[in-house]
């Protein structure tokens, strides 16, 4: 008896905590998990690439790059390609610390089924670091975005 | 003059690495430039003077890596040549050979040995990867792991147990963690040695001073300048065995360039401190490699 009466308190106290959690935790918790990790604290690393314009033409460069690099391009066939760059513009864009959210699905999800290798995973984080050399993105604010994106092999790498 | 053909050799195999590996084949050069390090003294993939965790070459899990390598360190009294090879297999195991020269030069008549004596010794080398991956995990703290072994020979055992040496063929063992903090620009490697090596086993194995295995220390700090560049230092602890001469602890500061995924040049400051009783032996130390 005793015992369900601190259950039913516990069950109480932990909904009285989550009803005060405002909700914004919550959709920003949603989004890390979706975008494969935690922004960057402050907005330095995203003044660093030139904010949501220069990661805009970051990204319109770096999906260019990906799908006509002979070692990578099969990857992207039959890909939404408008899409891609959609959703990677949010996710670096959140990723880097800037106001933005990722919608787009999960990294494990987005992947599953194509039985990427590491070489993939690889040449692709090659190819981001030539197009953020183009946006003249400082190296020491490329190696945060990387830092952020090179756990995600974990569940990309599937082969 | 001899150095000449195996430089030209390298700068030739760095040209035809491409060809070599096609990509999806068994060789991929797909991890990140510089992700290797570089080819040690003793020819184990990590600094100038220090074994680190990572497998040597640039292949992954699927496929295999390579690398040779030439090193020159001129010292005041002595000059010491490096050179050999290493292959990396599915970025788990290493194997690797390195053969040393170290020419006395004049200072071998000092010693009484002869000017132009040199010891030679081999350095054969294997290391398995046993956790942990110094790139991707950059969410933790975890280092890659690795467990190395190192059997050496050398081809001066008369003069050696001369000098009070126990043996001319000792066996080193070693742990490496390895960890690159891409946030912070930082690579950062830890090794323990068990060993009973006089300088590196030029000099041979165990002594009369001391004839027991000792754990010693090797430190190693780069921070990345840009992709292709790492400046950094090495520390290593080497145990003192002998009494005709004390043996300092080693240390350098490098500068490790890739010009591309074939071709590396690291170019160090080395303080072998005193070598054979020739004090404060400081100097350049010069490494090309080539590999894939």
């Amino acid at each position: 008896m005793i015992s369900k009466i601190r259950a039913a308190g516990l069950a109480l106290s932990i909904a009285a905590g989550l009803a005060a959690a405002p909700l914004t935790a919550f959709a920003a918790e949603g989004a890390a998990n979706r975008a494969g990790a935690d922004p960057i604290a402050g907005d330095g690393v995203f003044k660093a690439f030139h904010g949501k314009e220069g990661i805009d033409r970051l990204v319109d460069d770096f999906v260019v790059r990906v799908t006509s690099d002979p070692r990578i391009a099969k990857r992207f066939e039959g890909a939404d390609l408008a899409n891609l760059r959609l959703q990677l513009k949010a996710q670096f864009c959140y990723l880097v610390g800037g106001p933005c959210t990722y919608e787009g699905k999960d990294m494990k999800a987005t992947h599953a089924g194509m039985g990427l290798q590491n070489r993939d995973f690889n040449d692709l984080a090659e190819d981001l670091q030539i197009s953020m050399d183009k946006e003249h993105v400082a190296f020491q604010a490329q190696n945060q975005l990387l830092a952020k994106l090179a756990p995600m092999q974990r569940v990309i790498v599937t082969k | 003059m001899a150095l000449l053909p195996i430089a030209s050799l390298l700068v030739a195999g760095a040209a035809h690495a491409q060809d070599l590996a096609p990509p999806g084949g068994l060789t991929d050069s797909g991890r990140l430039l510089l992700t290797q390090g570089v080819s040690s003294v003793e020819g184990a993939a990590g600094g100038g003077i220090a074994s680190w965790a990572v497998i040597s070459g640039y292949g992954t899990r699927d496929s295999i890596g390579a690398n040779a390598h030439f090193t020159n360190v001129s010292l005041p009294n002595f000059d010491l040549r490096t050179y050999g090879g290493s292959v990396g297999l599915y970025d788990r195991v290493e194997l690797s050979y390195a053969r040393q020269n170290f020419d006395t030069g004049s200072t071998g008549g000092k010693l009484g040995l002869g000017n132009g004596f040199t010891f030679d010794q081999d350095v054969v080398g294997a290391k398995v990867k046993l956790f942990g991956d110094a790139v991707y995990d950059q969410d933790s703290l975890l280092p890659q792991v690795s467990a190395g072994i190192q059997y050496k020979h050398n081809d001066r055992g008369a003069v050696i147990h001369f000098v009070g040496g126990k043996d001319d063929t000792g066996v080193d063992y070693y742990v490496s963690a390895t960890k690159v903090l891409l946030a912070q620009n930082l690579v950062l490697n830890a090794t323990v040695r068990a060993t009973k090596a006089n300088q590196m086993g030029l000099l041979g194995f165990g002594g009369d001073k001391n004839n027991s295995y000792q754990a010693e220390f090797e430190g190693s700090a780069a921070y990345l300048v840009t992709r292709k560049l790492a400046v950094g230092a090495e520390y290593r602890t080497m145990p003192d065995n002998l009494k005709f001469a004390k043996q300092d602890n080693w240390l350098d500061v490098f500068a490790a360039y890739a010009l591309n995924k074939n071709l590396s040049l690291t170019l160090a400051y080395a303080d072998l401190g005193s070598i054979a009783t020739f004090q404060h032996q400081r100097g350049v130390y010069v490494s090309l490699q080539a590999g894939f």
